[in-house]
């Protein structure tokens, strides 16, 4: 078999896997996107207990590695999850692990969005009535979220990488499934290029989709690099 | 809660009360009073760091007052039982710095407080929206973003977007002081006109074209109080202090009369 027929026929089996990786991507991204938000508006707007907490989290999950914090949840939680009757898949430790640890990358980049936009934004919404959560939620994310899409394309695309740490759960997720079918084959080279190349093509067409978002939702003044008036 | 005064008070609008702002040691607000009528148009002039914009701030309670009333209409809205965010809808406030919502249009800019805070329809949101922006001679920027506006439309339409909610009054911080001179006009138009119409207003500005077009009254502040008060023909000829005499002369030479008709 040379590379071609074999890349063609490991495929089916390497598609499954993608299919596992997007999952786990889009589902820690989205409970990182969620709690992120949340940690940043609590890092900017919050009263000091809360400014201590959302601080606090955002260290600790930026200063140890991804890989402790995903072995800590799928092999040191369940003991203490079992005494109050719940177990939790590969699946889900996965989901919790890179989502919370995006959450706290994803709060930096939202904190500097929404510490961008001027004072005055603010102003002029609570001026006109606005209680403060309506004006974070009608003015300043809305900008916000505009102004933050590069920098997160970043975290996105890491996201998508780091997902590969799956593995050292069992997952089988892309990376994973590359290493069963070595175990298989003994195919070791050509089976990693034809992940990393699998890995490639969903970066590089998620970035191309972020851009289309980026243009879609763009807003003449808004991000692009302050102008003089 | 009804306020001093005597039968007339009913057409008092605003009625500040003493009041009292300190920032650290510094205290830039010391116990200003003064009313403010139905239809009236007040100026306020002053010396850079006289207080002016904080006095502005404490009436609508972007910054809280240390001491001292405010009363609008009827209502004492420096009680803390009073829901500050149901006050300010009826209070405009137009900024020297526009501060436009930068991700909306102009239309949207004006309809925001209309939908999320008066919770109107979007239709008749929109609708209203448009003849604001209309009254100040912007009808055909609805759609264009603040930063496709010059200076002067932008300042049109944050008249516009306090004028949308209906105000009993509107605060004017220094409305033409961001603005290159060839764009002063257009607002000062805009404002006059509105002064004309009989809104009720409070403007802190040195275009003294402006005070004499429309103003009842100007306020000549410095170091936190008011040092005199009266119509801008009293202030101009007859002034009790003379450095309210010294002020004015100094501001008519540098800003001109832009404004005047």
């Amino acid at each position: 078999m040379n590379f071609f027929e074999f890349a063609w026929s490991i495929l089916p089996r390497l598609l499954d896997g993608t299919v596992v990786t997007l999952e786990l991507t889009a589902f820690s991204i989205s409970l990182g996107f969620g709690l992120g938000i949340f940690l940043a508006l609590g890092r900017v707007y919050g009263k000091p207990p809360v400014r201590i907490i959302s601080n606090g989290y955002i260290q600790f999950f930026r200063g140890t590695p991804l890989l402790v914090q995903l072995l800590l949840i799928y092999y040191g939680l369940p003991p203490y999850l079992a005494m109050i009757g719940i177990r939790i898949s590969p699946f889900s430790a996965a989901v919790i692990a890179l989502g919370l640890n995006s959450a706290a990358y994803q709060a930096e980049y939202f904190r500097g969005a929404i510490q961008s936009i001027r004072m005055g934004q603010m102003m002029a919404a609570r001026s006109m009535g606005m209680s403060k959560v309506q004006a974070i939620r009608y003015v300043i994310l809305p900008q916000a979220l505009r102004i933050v899409i590069p920098s997160w394309s970043n975290e996105l695309i890491y996201g998508i990488k780091y997902s590969s740490l799956a593995y050292f759960l069992s997952l089988t997720e892309l990376t994973f499934t590359g290493k069963k079918i070595i175990a298989k084959t003994a195919r070791t080279f050509e089976t990693y290029i034809i992940v990393a190349l699998i890995y490639l093509a969903i970066v590089l067409i998620v970035s191309q989709l972020l851009r289309m978002l980026e243009n879609r939702v763009r807003v003449p003044g808004l991000g692009e690099h302050a102008e003089h008036r | 809660m009804v306020p001093p005064g005597d039968e007339t008070s009913g057409n008092v609008v605003l009625r500040v009360e003493n009041l009292h702002k300190r920032y650290g040691k510094e205290e830039v607000l010391r116990g200003i009073s003064f009313e403010l009528r139905r239809g009236e148009t007040k100026v306020v002039i002053g010396p850079s760091g006289t207080g002016k914009s904080t006095l502005l701030r404490c009436i609508n309670q972007l910054s809280m007052p240390d001491a001292g009333a405010v009363w609008l209409e009827d209502v004492e809205i420096t009680n803390r039982k009073v829901d500050i965010n149901a006050v300010r809808q009826s209070i405009g406030f137009v900024f020297q710095d526009f501060n436009l919502f930068s991700h909306l249009t102009a239309l949207r800019n004006v309809s925001i407080g209309l939908t999320r805070v008066k919770k109107m329809k979007k239709e008749d949101a929109l609708e209203k929206a448009r003849s604001e922006l209309a009254r100040v001679g912007l009808a055909d920027k609805a759609d264009a973003y603040p930063a496709e506006l010059s200076g002067g439309q932008q300042q049109r339409v944050s008249i516009a977007r306090a004028l949308a909610m209906d105000p009993k009054l509107i605060l004017f911080d220094e409305p033409t002081s961001a603005l290159d001179p060839e764009l002063i006009g257009e607002v000062l138009s805009v404002m006059i006109e509105l002064a004309r119409s009989g809104m009720t207003m409070l403007v802190v500005s040195h275009e003294m074209g402006f005070a004499r077009a429309v103003a009842n009254e100007i306020i000549f502040m410095e170091g936190g109080i008011i040092l005199e008060e009266g119509s801008p023909a009293q202030l101009f000829t007859h002034s009790k202090h003379e450095r309210t005499k010294q002020f004015l002369h100094k501001i008519t030479e540098l800003y001109g009369e832009s404004g005047d008709e």
